[in-house]
């Protein structure tokens, strides 16, 4: 690490080499605060410049109206994506919620370190699925045969969501107290009243952000609905089984490649929307978590 | 973990519905642990199946040939032809750049936030980084677009063209600056909360007696991270920096609006500018799929089955170092 020491010297002398180190240790501590500012300023400069350029669209009309007929046409808003991205992120969280919570009861309640490892692989493995990837998968198993469809975009997206929401569930519902199950196997209560009734109940914290997480980061994603659901008019549609869905994300893609300016502040403004959506779903799942792990580690 | 206490074992005058109620609700589990294991190999039953064709008339040479061209009207030289050696050299070259960046970047906010940065600064900006995951890719990527490639284009690939030039990677800077350079950094952004947040954990989770031992011999607080910090979780830093590379690797959107679309490697593959355009196996699939024709759509399932490859190697490959890092660090059993 550093020259002997040489026992003659008394410790609390700064000569050369304890300035030297100092030296680097400040210029080491200085840089490693420096990257963190770095990440932080392009975190500022990125939401700093969708609001820049989004908040000149944002209106009643921008919210409320369908987007106005014709190329490049002037006018109307993004109300059919904004339907159809709540339409589509609700139903694939109707999909993955459950799933997600049922994986997360297993882990927790039944399984044993043998099956359990496994199965948390299989979670990461899909946690780390290109979304791109598991849009050509749904292309390949629902679209090509049944043409594109709002539903099956939900499905790519449940896809995603269900390792997000079994992590979550399952850290909170580890967090229950142990004597809780034991006093209630005490009383002969049997399993599974067990644990709708009191590990559920006591995780429902953990579940409930894990699944607005899960949902405001579905919100956003791009590559599952590309193949699924993007070849879509211009009206608000609610037959999701039947039809794609206009959706925000693909809006954002399709309107920022276009040659029209009237195309790029749409875009613009349909980022600040989905921006604003997720910051507030995020940063208020985050500070629910931190309130529901606080509560448990104080016990 | 067993919940099963003894007083559980117990017998008991349980109803009929309490056991049954045990059973379904027990198969209920099963079977969602089970529709995951067979999401998995549909997909890479899918996918692999959508490519058998162009597979069995290209075979691994796939893998290198840079000839990528849909136009089938008979003439044509080359004419439905297929090879996916430029997207895979896109797809590594941009990941390349991307965790050139992250990964001392990351780790370094790691250092801050878990050992350097007072508790309440860290609680701030900790989760303002982790923000920076949450930015959707499709705006990244319009951000890309607007702030980025013209600060490229301008600053960073005049700057490195100046000092690098003399290395053909380092060419004449473009004129849009959109190309594998942008991708490099957006990709590096997208990496670098999942790098950071990880590096953090793993240096909280270095025991205190060992940072408080070396700080009371007299170490820096630099001395003690590089000589204490770093040493013992060097496998875990090295799983960090293998899962943002699956993030930068999979990556389809944001690289497909910022890349430019290329289709050649003009140089070849030492020789080709950073600052020229490209695609990556991900945004070839983002732009081109489902093609218009057969062998077309064949070929891109191929891309999808390099891409789905890679990925569980990587994956399986950040799993295993972090098994052995937990096991050898006793928090698996």
């Amino acid at each position: 690490m550093s020259a002997p020491l040489d026992p003659a010297r008394p410790l609390t002398e700064i000569g050369g080499n304890l300035a030297r180190r100092r030296r680097v240790d400040r210029f080491m501590r200085g840089s490693s605060t420096a990257a963190a500012l770095v990440a932080v300023a392009v975190l500022g400069i990125m939401i700093a410049t969708v609001v820049v350029h989004g908040a000149s669209q944002i209106s009643i009309g921008f919210l409320t109206k369908d987007p106005a007929v014709g190329l490049g046409a002037l006018g109307g808003g993004i109300a059919n994506a904004i339907v159809g991205t709540a339409l589509i992120v609700a139903v694939a969280t109707a999909i993955a919620a459950p799933i997600g919570v049922l994986i997360a009861i297993y882990l927790t309640e039944f399984s044993t370190q043998r099956f359990a490892r496994p199965i948390r692989l299989a979670l990461d493995l899909l946690n780390g699925m290109p979304s791109i990837v598991i849009g050509v998968f749904v292309y390949a198993l629902l679209v090509e045969g049944g043409g594109q469809t709002g539903f099956a975009g939900s499905f790519a997206l449940a896809m995603i969501m269900i390792p997000l929401i079994a992590r979550a569930s399952g850290e909170m519902m580890r967090l229950v107290p142990r004597e809780l199950r034991d006093a209630s196997h005490a009383l002969g209560i049997s399993r599974w009243r067990t644990i709708v009734g009191i590990v559920l109940p006591g995780a429902l914290g953990g579940i409930v952000t894990g699944t607005v997480l899960a949902f405001a980061r579905a919100a956003g994603e791009t590559a599952p609905l590309l193949f699924t659901t993007s070849i879509f008019s211009g009206a608000t549609t609610w037959n999701i089984f039947g039809q794609p869905i206009p959706n925000i994300p693909v809006t954002i893609l399709t309107d920022s490649e276009s040659g029209f300016p009237s195309d790029h502040a749409r875009a613009w403004g349909a980022a600040l929307v989905l921006v604003v959506f997720i910051l507030v779903g995020n940063l208020s799942g985050r500070a629910m978590l931190a309130r529901q792990r606080r509560r448990y580690q104080a016990r | 973990m067993s919940t099963q206490s003894a007083a559980a074992r117990l017998p008991s005058n349980r109803h009929v519905a309490d056991r049954l109620g045990d059973r379904v609700l027990f198969g209920m589990t099963v079977a969602a642990c089970l529709a995951v294991v067979v999401l998995l190999v549909l997909i890479v039953v899918h996918v692999v199946n959508g490519s058998t064709d162009a597979m069995s008339r290209f075979g691994i040479g796939f893998l290198w040939h840079t000839i990528w061209n849909p136009a089938s009207s008979p003439g044509v030289v080359n004419a439905n032809v297929f090879g996916a050696g430029v997207w895979v050299y896109g797809t590594l070259v941009t990941s390349a750049i991307g965790l050139v960046i992250a990964f001392p970047l990351g780790v370094a906010i790691g250092i801050f936030l878990a050992l350097i940065a007072p508790g309440r600064a860290s609680a701030v900006i900790g989760p303002l980084v982790e923000l920076l995951a949450a930015i959707p890719s499709v705006i990244i990527g319009l951000w890309g677009i607007i702030v980025l490639a013209p600060f490229m284009r301008d600053v960073i690939e005049p700057a490195l063209h100046n000092v690098l030039g003399f290395i053909p990677l380092f060419g004449p800077p473009s004129t849009t600056g959109l190309g594998i350079m942008t991708a490099g950094f957006v990709l590096a952004l997208m990496a670098l909360p999942i790098i950071a947040s990880l590096s953090r954990d793993i240096f909280l989770s270095v025991p205190s007696e060992l940072k408080d031992g070396a700080l009371a011999l007299g170490a820096t607080r630099w001395e003690m991270i590089r000589g204490v910090v770093l040493d013992s979780t060097r496998s875990g830093l090295m799983a960090a920096g293998i899962l943002g590379a699956s993030r930068a690797l999979g990556e389809a959107i944001a690289v497909a609006q910022v890349m430019g679309s290329g289709t050649s490697l003009s140089g070849g593959v030492f020789g080709n500018s950073f600052f020229n355009t490209g695609d990556t196996l991900a945004s070839k699939l983002a732009l081109s799929f489902p093609g218009t024709n057969h062998l077309f759509t064949a070929s891109l399932f191929y891309l999808a089955v390099i891409l789905l490859i890679i990925e569980l190697a990587v994956n399986l490959a950040a799993q295993l170092i972090v098994y052995r890092f937990e096991r050898r660090r006793g928090f698996v059993h």
